[in-house]
């Protein structure tokens, strides 16, 4: 059933997009066969960024096998520490302080904010539109600039540990993100004003790409690709972890299901994070920024799973552990795996160019499917 | 429902499972001849409908192998888990993709990295791996010379 | 006559006359304003595989602009590129598409590798099984950046030092 490139008997033609291709956000080999123009089949072949890393880490510490998962999502770096972190809490039973708690959401929502300007400005580019991709990288280094007074990094920021965070805030911080929430609020106007009233723009979007609720349920879809069908999925809400349920935030959905819709739900997700921080900024407790924990973590034989959400949907760690000190099997359950088994279904009928735009709104990020 | 009612409601249903104490959510373990009667049951069942399958993990326990599904309902927002026993030298389950469509790739990578066969899978071929490498990469006895550099 | 690079280790005595390429001052004078435009206006290939790509993509962007230094046009196809920005994990899957794309780009051409990852395998050296450990093992590299992932300004540094070695003709 392996598709040949050429042409099939029927005079359809089969292309490769391949894994080198600016639009495909990264090395994803799509085999696609098309009868004109028209899509008739989209054939993902993955692994060509398939790094072993559940192998890996069943040789590697409980303490270090959490910076491992920053390379697999590398937009939502902090979100997938903090994922592994609460796993390995959970495991050993550790209470981690408020201070932490908070800072660790603050880093969350700063990542999700960073990780949705970057897709703004990617979408954009893939659709046509080359400016917003400097906007968008221009608003991505001033939180760059705040991660890296305090975490010392700039795009894998390995700043979570089981307990609690790294360090203590930078002094300058809550001046910093202030600052920014100052200057964001008005650039996300200016992103609408740019892109989203756009003639061009809408009509590459609007009604291309149908995903309905039944299929997103059943295709095991996560994060805003499944709320711009409908679905409400946010682990945020449903099992809310840290300081999540005492914040005032809605989740977005919209009803429409094509690509305009989810575009439109990762904008509102913009503004909500930027509310969630304005929340948090003024309050953050005093106190300790990391439980104590011994060096060398055990955790005991059994089984713990958490998740989280990142800025591409649930990301859940399954840790089998048999008593010793590193992972008997780890599985990561990745956003973009599901997300990308509906392209498919997505992109029957539809022309190339329309595929373009549906792999943008689904937000790929594809070491994160291979791991 | 929480966890006692679930576990009386699946304990009506046949094929028969049994379960395992003290772990966070419901565990079900079931045979692997019965297992797609169970999944249909728990797909369609009033009361129950686990409608999404989120998680599909192989476990390669060195005399056995397991495989373990993770389901969730939209509907009642209810959480279970079900383990499959296999045998380590003829791994074989019945496929589970014509009811939860995500199954197809979760299924394909469970063949890919363990050797798991899904009986009458629509399109069951490795997935991470090239067609032509040879040997289960996460089994535990899987060695590798040639690439695999042991700390 | 071929141009074989001399290495100045073997020669002991500073002042000692080295053979360069023949052709006398006309042609070496022309060499030297050839190696110059050529090393001003290297067109990078569009070629990411991981994590170091978001920090290439964030080099090109408004802050760290690097066509000041006449990396100006990202190009999608290998035929128009001249350098190749190997940013990202290297596997065995996608080693012979590397391969293939170093073989189409046209001569002269170069190669960046870019992060501790294609420099020698990076955080995924030991206990893989699909990681080429340094892409050096597919394609002949001319510089090496280090870092996971290195800033924007040190592949700006690995940048100039490649122009450098242009202009000093050994590449």
């Amino acid at each position: 059933m392996i598709q040949e490139v050429g042409t099939t008997e029927q005079g359809e033609l089969v292309i490769n997009l391949g894994p080198q291709h600016p639009s495909t956000h990264g090395v994803l080999h799509l085999v696609i066969t098309l009868s004109g123009e028209t899509i008739k089949k989209v054939e993902p072949h993955l692994g060509y960024i398939h790094r072993s890393i559940e192998k890996m880490c069943e040789s590697l510490s409980y303490r270090q096998f959490i910076y491992v998962t920053s390379r697999m999502d590398y937009l939502s770096s902090h979100i997938n520490n903090h994922g592994c972190a609460l796993c390995v809490e959970k495991g050993m039973q550790i209470e981690v302080p408020a201070r932490a708690k908070v800072i660790r959401v603050l880093m969350d929502e700063l990542t999700r904010l960073a990780s949705h300007q970057l897709w703004w400005g990617a979408m954009a580019m893939d659709v046509g539109a080359l400016t917003p991709f400097f906007h968008a990288f221009r608003e991505r280094e001033a939180i760059n600039d705040i991660m890296e007074e305090t975490c010392g990094a700039r795009l894998t920021m390995n700043y979570m540990v089981p307990g609690g965070v790294m360090a203590d805030l930078h002094p300058d911080f809550p001046k910093k993100v202030k600052e920014f929430i100052r200057f964001f609020r008005t650039k996300i106007d200016e992103y609408d004003e740019l892109v989203t009233g756009n003639v061009i723009f809408k009509s590459r979007m609007e009604g291309i790409g149908y995903l309905s609720a039944e299929s997103a349920v059943s295709f095991g879809c996560t994060g805003p690709t499944a709320r711009g069908s409908g679905v409400s999925c946010d682990i945020r809400k449903l099992y809310p972890y840290e300081v999540y349920g005492q914040l005032q935030f809605e989740e977005v959905t919209a009803t429409g299901g094509d690509c305009f819709a989810r575009y439109m739900v990762r904008m509102q997700e913009m503004r909500q994070s930027l509310s969630i921080i304005e929340q948090l900024i003024d309050n953050i407790p005093e106190g300790e920024f990391q439980a104590k924990t011994k060096a060398v973590l055990k955790l005991p034989k059994g089984e713990f799973y958490s998740r989280v959400e990142t800025a591409r949907g649930e990301f859940g760690v399954y840790i089998i552990s048999e008593g010793g000190t590193t992972p008997y099997r780890i599985k990561f359950r990745s956003p973009g795996f599901s997300n990308l088994s509906a392209l498919d279904h997505m992109a029957r009928g539809y022309k190339i160019g329309d595929l373009v735009a549906i792999m943008g709104t689904l937000d790929l990020v594809i070491p994160d499917i291979d791991r | 429902m929480n966890k006692e009612e679930l576990k009386l409601r699946l304990e009506e249903l046949s094929p028969p499972a049994s379960f395992e104490e003290g772990a966070e959510w419901t565990t079900a373990i079931v045979d692997p001849a019965g297992w797609e009667g169970f999944a249909r049951h728990l797909r369609s069942d009033a009361g129950l409908e686990f409608d999404y399958l989120f998680c599909v993990t192989a476990v390669d326990w060195r005399t056995y192998m397991t495989m373990v599904y993770h389901l969730t309902s939209t509907i009642h927002r209810h959480i279970m888990v079900v383990k499959v026993k296999l045998d380590r030298d003829r791994p074989e389950i019945p496929t589970v993709s014509h009811i939860w469509r995500t199954a197809e790739f979760h299924e394909r990578e469970a063949f890919d990295l363990f050797g798991v066969v899904f009986s009458e899978h629509p399109d069951l071929r490795r997935l991470f791996m090239t067609d032509e490498w040879k040997g289960w990469p996460l089994r535990k006895d899987y060695e590798d010379p040639v690439n695999m550099i042991k700390l | 006559m071929d141009v074989v690079p001399q290495n100045i280790a073997d020669k002991p005595f500073p002042g000692e006359v080295h053979p360069t390429a023949g052709g006398g001052i006309l042609v070496t004078k022309l060499d030297e304003v050839i190696n110059w435009a050529r090393s001003n206006s290297l067109w990078p290939l569009v070629f990411g595989t991981s994590c170091c790509a978001i920090e290439m993509m964030s080099t090109a962007a408004a802050k760290y602009d690097w066509s000041r230094f006449g990396f100006e046009v990202a190009r999608a196809t290998p035929r128009q590129a001249d350098v190749i920005i190997i940013a990202g994990t290297i596997v065995n899957k996608m080693a012979p598409v590397l391969k293939r794309l170093y073989d189409q780009m046209a001569d002269p051409k170069y190669v960046i590798a870019m992060g501790a990852c294609a420099t020698s395998g990076g955080p995924f050296f030991y206990n893989t099984y699909s990681v080429v450990k340094g892409a050096d093992h597919v394609i002949p590299v001319d510089v090496y950046v280090a870092g996971c992932p290195p800033r924007p300004e040190a592949l700006l540094h690995a940048l100039i030092a490649l122009q450098k070695k242009i202009r000093g003709g050994v590449s």
